[in-house]
């Protein structure tokens, strides 16, 4: 266990001056990373949604990206899938800078993205949205029996074994709905993989199936970006965590300069949740029990800013 | 053997214990045309049984040319239905079409080919229109289609008012190249003693082509994609607004069709027709299984919805009744298929 003030070496910055500075390019030593930002910002008009962001993404490798609700990760995958561009800052892919004006001219460049919503056609059948926009075609005509053992084979080897590839995709569960929009994006060669908190919407279960095709894409040498708002689940399979608060980089690490529970307080934001205990506690009743436990966990996680033993109790004496 | 060497790897098929076994008639059930089938058994059955002329060959010869006359726009007016628009103004298109044509050709003693060509590029762009104006603005087509199709029709009526001082086009019999338009157009020819109208033909030959496209071919599979979830088309490179366009242009070009054939069959073309076919093509493609909402839906389905209408409308004449009980037939119709659609589509569904 770190001690509260024991943050990780290139702790709480904001995003840092060079792009060379947060350096987690020591521990690959592979070259140029596939994807990367950098000091890239969007605005909105006047609203200012993501601000001096730089991350990488190399082959082999799982980047996850975190944040609280409007924290701007969605913002910040709609720049790399190409569907923004950004308003300031650089993107580059293989070390080249890129500017591109459809989601099309990354899915060239091998950057290919499932969104929360999946892009998949709910009615149509499952092996119909596999192939929709890559149809293989045999002279004017679609190949349909290739397709069907094709779209069955590839769901397979992601070790996903539906029913029937004709029933309508909408009568899948979540979690394989989910699989299903990887393996597609698998299937069609892309070299960034990148994922819209794919788990938000599912059980422990579902969400641990999904964490294996991360890992799975992640070792047939796929760059990963996996967003998400839950550390149980981006540690597991990630190697690097860039973490977002309000559009800005609050921390962008390495596997081995940050634990699960140091990832989990800074996610929770240590101050925000220790005020927030306050309150609860200050509400008493149930709410006040919620707010000692909460206070306890504060303390517990070592991301308080004042001394962590027997917090819990001293908590709840100062709220009387 | 070659082709065991081509896919080495294929596994057995094999039945899935998760999979219940799905009866013929199950399957049956599944499609969307389903409903329609069994609609138009039950009509058929109905005036079989009530008006004895409805048996004889040559009044199903004239169900069929009736049908023919719907179902030509009723299979462009399913696949845009699937790509999930709608267009109010495909009845008055057909009669835009023919006017166009026929005063094209008269005003200008032209022969009677260069008209038609002129007709074709009409009736394409105002399907362009419709589509280009859907896309760029993002309004819903119900909307757009209703402007064009008041426009469409002040236009054919003052035009040829304008134009001719009536409110019909002029005779065009006389001009060159009219029998040979009429008999691409409008022919007919007899199968053992029965006169049997090329329409007809048309009809079917144009539900095998849409079927094929939806079913077998990529754009099918897009004009799926887009009506079902377009920003999903979108995402993974489907272009979204083209498909749209082109089905609002297959519309134009049915229009076109259908208009050149009620031309040449008539010589002259009333300025205020057409209006109301835009509904009766849409109901024949919901009765034939087409969702509302897109996405859904087949050709062949639109085609059998046609020959519910064409049965109907003639059914009643053969019974002798008042042929205004056709539209009460035309509501009721909508009804029942809807009704029967959505609890066959319930119960294939349950079977998934
Ligand atoms: N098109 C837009 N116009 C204006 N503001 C926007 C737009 N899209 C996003 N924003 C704002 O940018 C901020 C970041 O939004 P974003 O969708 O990236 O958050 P997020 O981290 O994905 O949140 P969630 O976890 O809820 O998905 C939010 O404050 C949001 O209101
Ligand atoms: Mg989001």
């Amino acid at each position: 266990m770190s001690t509260p003030q024991d943050t990780p070496p290139m702790g709480r910055h904001h995003a840092p001056e060079s792009p060379t500075a947060a350096g987690p390019r020591a521990g690959n030593g592979t070259g140029t990373a596939l994807v990367r930002l950098i000091n890239a910002g969007k605005r909105y008009g006047a609203v200012i949604a993501l601000q001096d962001i730089t991350m990488e993404v190399s082959a082999g490798e799982v980047t996850c990206v975190l944040g609280d609700n409007g924290a701007g990760k969605s913002t910040l995958i709609k720049i790399i899938a190409g569907l923004h561009q950004p308003s300031s800052g650089v993107y580059e892919v293989d070390g080249e800078p890129v500017s591109f004006n459809s989601p099309r001219e990354a899915l060239d460049h091998g950057i290919a993205t499932v969104y929360q919503d999946l892009a998949v056609v709910p009615l149509m059948p499952v092996w119909r949205n596999f192939f929709l926009g890559n149809e293989i075609k045999k002279g004017p005509r679609i190949d349909i029996p290739a397709m069907k053992t094709m779209c069955k084979d590839e769901l397979l080897a992601m070790g996903i074994d539906l029913r029937d590839v004709d029933q309508p995709i909408g009568t899948l569960s979540g979690g394989e709905r989910q699989c299903v929009a990887i393996s597609r994006a698998v299937h069609f060669g892309a070299k960034v993989l990148i994922l819209d908190e794919p788990t938000a919407a599912l059980g422990v279960k579902q969400s641990g199936v999904v964490l294996k095709y991360i890992i799975q894409a992640r070792e047939r040498g796929l760059g990963v970006v996996f967003i998400t708002h839950n550390p149980h689940h981006a540690y597991p399979v990630g190697d690097r965590f860039l973490l977002l608060n309000r559009g800005t980089s609050i921390g962008y690490f390495e596997k081995s300069q940050i634990t699960r529970d140091e990832l989990t307080g800074l996610m929770a934001g240590g101050a925000e949740l220790e005020q927030l205990s306050h309150e609860l506690e200050g509400a008493g009743g149930a709410a006040a029990e919620i707010g000692a436990v909460l206070g306890e966990e504060v303390a517990e996680l070592g991301i308080a800013d004042r001394p962590a033993p027997a917090a819990a109790p001293a908590t709840e004496s100062d709220a009387r | 053997m070659a082709q065991t060497a081509q896919a080495p790897v294929a596994p057995p098929p094999r039945a899935d214990e998760r999979l219940g076994r799905k009866s013929p008639v199950a399957r049956m059930l599944a499609r969307p045309e389903a409903g329609a089938i069994a609609g138009a058994i039950v009509i058929y059955i109905f005036f079989f049984i009530i008006a004895p002329p409805f048996r004889n060959a040559s009044s199903f010869s004239s169900v069929l040319y009736v049908t023919s006359t719907y179902g030509l726009m009723a299979t462009p007016v399913a696949l845009l239905m699937i790509g999930g628009e709608f267009d109010l103004s495909a009845g008055v298109a057909v009669t835009s079409s023919a006017l166009t044509a026929s005063l094209f050709m008269y005003e200008f003693t032209t022969v009677a080919w260069v008209g038609v060509l002129v007709a074709l590029a009409v009736s394409l762009f105002i399907g362009f229109l419709n589509g280009w104006i859907v896309i760029k603005t993002g309004i819903p087509s119900f909307l757009v289609t209703l402007g064009t199709f008041f426009m469409l029709q002040g236009l054919n009526i003052a035009l040829t008012q304008t134009i001719t001082n009536q409110v019909s086009s002029p005779d065009i019999s006389t001009l060159q190249g009219f029998s040979s338009s009429r008999v691409v157009f409008s022919g007919s020819f007899t199968v053992g003693g029965v006169n049997i109208r090329t329409s007809v033909l048309y009809w079917i030959v144009f539900v095998i082509i849409a079927t094929w496209i939806l079913l077998r071919t990529h754009i099918g599979n897009w004009i799926f994609a887009v009506g079902g979830h377009a920003p999903s088309a979108r995402a993974v490179g489907v272009p979204v607004g083209r498909m749209k366009i082109g089905l609002f242009m297959a519309v134009g070009f049915m229009a076109w069709f259908t208009g050149m054939h009620t031309l040449f069959l008539f010589n002259t073309i009333q300025a205020g027709q057409g209006i109301g076919n835009e509904f009766v093509y849409i109901i024949a493609a919901v009765v034939g299984g087409c969702l509302l909402t897109g996405g859904y839906g087949s050709a062949v389905g639109a085609g059998i919805g046609a020959l519910i209408f064409g049965m109907v409308n003639q059914g009643i004449v053969y019974a002798g009744w008042n042929p205004d009980w056709f539209q009460f037939f035309v509501g009721l119709l909508l009804l029942g298929a809807i009704l029967l659609n959505t609890y066959i589509r319930r119960r294939a569904e349950a079977a998934i």
